[in-house]
């Protein structure tokens, strides 16, 4: 029998694990990584929770995987923007040569 | 202690440990991927542990697969050099840094009054099935408009990385 609250404190953990990545690598691939490993983070909270309730919020005695269907949403998005992320650092390489974020701060106020 | 529960714990430390190692590995940008995909496949186990089996095979051959690897394609296309956490600069970064301790206390302690039972499972749960049957009922709108996303995102990465835009 899994935990299915500490999969949620789990869930906690890896997500202030990736936000304290983003908020203190200067390496633009790593703050990505660290962005994905926020998301997954939230993906282990929806699944332990569908966990919890395997039958949907009303309990009616079917199967619900309302929170799995979620999970394959976040991955997909995730997807998506791990291509357009890499395809911006691709092309702040080609702009700066360098791939900190210290090295792109126009836009900054 | 059965071995599914002495199970979620090897993969929670496996988990927990590659991810501060990603984050806390200035020197190896390579090294900080791998340890991506440790943490990626230890997060498929616990699916697996959680009966959310496709979604476990989907991880592994989305995020092992498809996107670590595309991570590991940049970092070795692209000459890095090794970069070091700079000092705080902004105040306010310390708030933060409280504001997030303050939060895994709490967390933590509620953790500590032991945990809820799972209910038994319904037949069929978590399988490609009944996730296939609610994909392409319930939320047919969700599968058009990522299908909608991926492509924009397909054409926005071919234009930034193209070199120049004619």
């Amino acid at each position: 029998m899994v935990p299915v609250d500490h999969v949620i404190g789990l869930s906690a953990l890896l997500f202030v694990i990736g936000l304290v990545g983003v908020m203190t690598r200067r390496n633009l691939i790593v703050m990505l990584m660290s962005i994905e490993l926020m998301l997954n983070a939230v993906n282990l909270a929806f699944v332990g929770f569908n966990r919890l309730w395997p039958q949907g919020p009303v309990g009616a005695g079917e199967a619900s995987l309302d929170g799995q269907v979620f999970v394959l949403t976040v991955i997909a998005v995730a997807a998506a923007e791990v291509a357009v992320g890499l395809g911006i650092v691709i092309s702040m390489f080609r702009n700066r040569d360098s791939v900190n974020i210290d090295d792109v701060s126009l836009l900054r106020w | 202690m059965s071995v599914p529960f002495v199970l979620f714990y090897i993969f929670a430390a496996l988990a927990v440990v590659s991810a501060l190692a990603m984050i806390l590995n200035v020197r190896n940008t390579v090294a900080s991927v791998m340890s991506l995909v440790v943490t990626m496949v230890s997060l498929a186990g616990i699916y697996v542990l959680l009966a959310a089996y496709l979604v476990a095979a989907i991880q592994i051959m989305v995020y092992g697969g498809a996107i670590v690897v595309l991570f590991l394609f940049v970092v070795m296309l692209l000459n890095l050099r090794s970069d070091e956490f700079l000092p705080a600069r902004q105040r306010w970064m310390k708030f933060a840094g409280a504001l997030l301790g303050v939060f895994l206390l709490v967390e933590g302690l509620r953790l500590l009054g032991g945990f809820h039972e799972p209910p038994p499972l319904p037949e069929g749960f978590g399988g490609y099935r009944l996730l296939g049957l609610s994909l392409y009922t319930d939320y047919l709108l969700i599968v058009e408009v990522i299908s909608l996303l991926l492509t924009a995102a397909i054409v926005g990465a071919l234009i930034l990385a193209k070199r120049e835009i004619d």
